[in-house]
């Protein structure tokens, strides 16, 4: 799995300009790179539904980021715990990466998956739902509660923004 | 398609011939993308984000009337709500048939468009819900906040 | 194993961008580096040597395919994920209209 080394390595190097470029605008366009390098391990990993939708994600993600950058404001001033606070936030990140390293051990070896309840949803799915595409038998038909609770997430994630976008503030009424 | 009258709205010439040629192709791919959505990749979630796709970059080409004249705010809002009540309509209706979300439809052959009971319209559900969704957190973000300057 | 440890890497750039910069929309790019390592995590879980995309093809066998569930999963993820990302946005744009920055250390006034 050379290749997919190769693109984490090119996401990871993508990550860290995006987090420590001073202009707005080059560091949404990394994020963009980030994205976009996703969706090609998503199809590495053989799961083109993903991919597809990983690559029309990222590009409305990348249009509303560059809405957000439109207002210029760089607060790039150094206080004077500059350096304590990096320091202890480099330091959790480190245990965080050791406590990690030794979880991994334990958990399945990549390449070998336990695929417990997906040995049953692939021998049967076909005859059950129809569908020859595996990924859309399981979203809609065994898991399909999962999706009307992710459609009341989409639906609530619109509602808020339409709430804090609103035109003009609610005004208060005398009594 | 779209008089340029007085003051110009939108991008530059070339980027409006573009777009004039591909947005109908863009709309229709994703329409191929979600009434496939069983028997290839693709699905409800990727091709609603096509459609959205769509009408997002005929806004940013041509300005904001010319994407609101085609879905205006107001339809954006009962078509959403379609979306998530057409879904919700396809579960409940599974009681026929004993449990929520029950595949009462006939399965037929696989491999072909008419096939796999309610997935289909489950998809096309999803697809009006995610699109219109999607596409009215646009109109929210870009258009409001330009009227509240004016 | 070192695949799984480079998600992690990129999961913990994301991390250091949220706790440390000042900068609102720094803090959103984070979180949506954060929201990319999670999601290759799960489908690098679903990964098999020499596996197939869960598709069937018409007229032959196809052996071996990738575990359909966490691709599932993660489908509904990233379009969570488009709409959150969209709403943090609104919320960053608004504060700016109220206090005329994007720094977080200079939001402090409750009321007025």
């Amino acid at each position: 799995m050379l290749e997919l080394q190769l693109l984490l390595l090119f996401m990871i190097v993508g990550a860290i300009i995006a987090v420590e470029v001073k202009d707005m605008i080059s560091s949404v366009i990394a994020v963009g790179a980030v994205g976009l390098g996703l969706s090609l391990a998503f199809l590495i990993l053989k799961a083109p539904d993903l991919a597809i939708t990983q690559l029309i994600a990222e590009i409305l993600c990348l249009i509303i980021l560059i809405r957000a950058t439109l207002k210029k404001d760089l607060p790039l001033v150094r206080d004077g715990r500059w350096f304590f606070n990096t320091f202890s936030t480099l330091c959790f990140i480190t245990v965080f990466l050791g406590f990690a390293f030794l979880v991994l051990k334990d958990i399945p070896p990549f390449g070998v998956p336990t695929m417990k309840i997906a040995r049953e949803v692939l021998s049967c799915s076909l005859d059950k739902t129809g569908a020859t595409n595996f990924v859309t038998s399981v979203i809609l038909d065994f898991r399909a509660f999962d999706t009307l609770g992710e459609a009341t997430v989409l639906f609530c994630a619109v509602m808020g923004v339409a709430t804090v976008m609103r035109k003009t503030g609610r005004k208060k009424t005398k009594i | 398609m779209i008089k340029n009258d007085k003051k110009e709205v939108g991008m530059t010439l070339i980027v409006k011939t573009i777009t004039r040629l591909t947005v109908g192709l863009i709309l229709l791919f994703g329409i191929y993308i979600v009434l496939h959505g069983h028997i290839s990749p693709g699905g409800g979630f990727a091709g609603g984000l096509i459609i959205a796709l769509s009408f997002i970059h005929l806004m940013l080409a041509f300005g904001r009337e010319a994407a609101l004249k085609r879905l205006s705010e107001a339809k954006a809002a009962i078509l959403e709500s379609v979306g998530a009540l057409l879904f919700l309509i396809i579960a409940v209706l599974g009681f026929t048939g004993g449990y929520f979300f029950l595949n009462f439809i006939n399965k037929g052959k696989p491999f072909n468009l008419f096939s796999a009971g309610i997935i289909p319209l489950c998809n096309i559900a999803i697809a009006i819900k995610v699109g219109v969704g999607l596409f009215s957190i646009f109109i929210v973000l870009v258009i409001l906040q330009e009227d509240r300057k004016e | 194993m070192s695949v799984y440890f480079l998600c992690l890497v990129l999961f913990s750039i994301g991390l250091y961008c949220v706790l440390r910069k000042r900068n609102i929309i720094k803090i959103i790019i984070g979180i949506a580096i954060m929201e990319y390592a999670i999601n290759l995590f799960f489908i690098l879980i679903a990964y098999r040597w020499q596996g197939r995309a869960p598709i069937m093809a018409q007229g032959r066998e196809i052996l071996g395919m990738v575990d359909p569930i966490p691709q599932a999963l993660i489908l509904t993820s990233i379009v969570i994920g488009l709409s959150v990302l969209a709403l943090l946005v609104g919320i960053a744009l608004r504060i700016f209209d109220k206090y005329n920055t994007f720094d977080i250390t200079k939001i402090k006034r409750l009321k007025g």
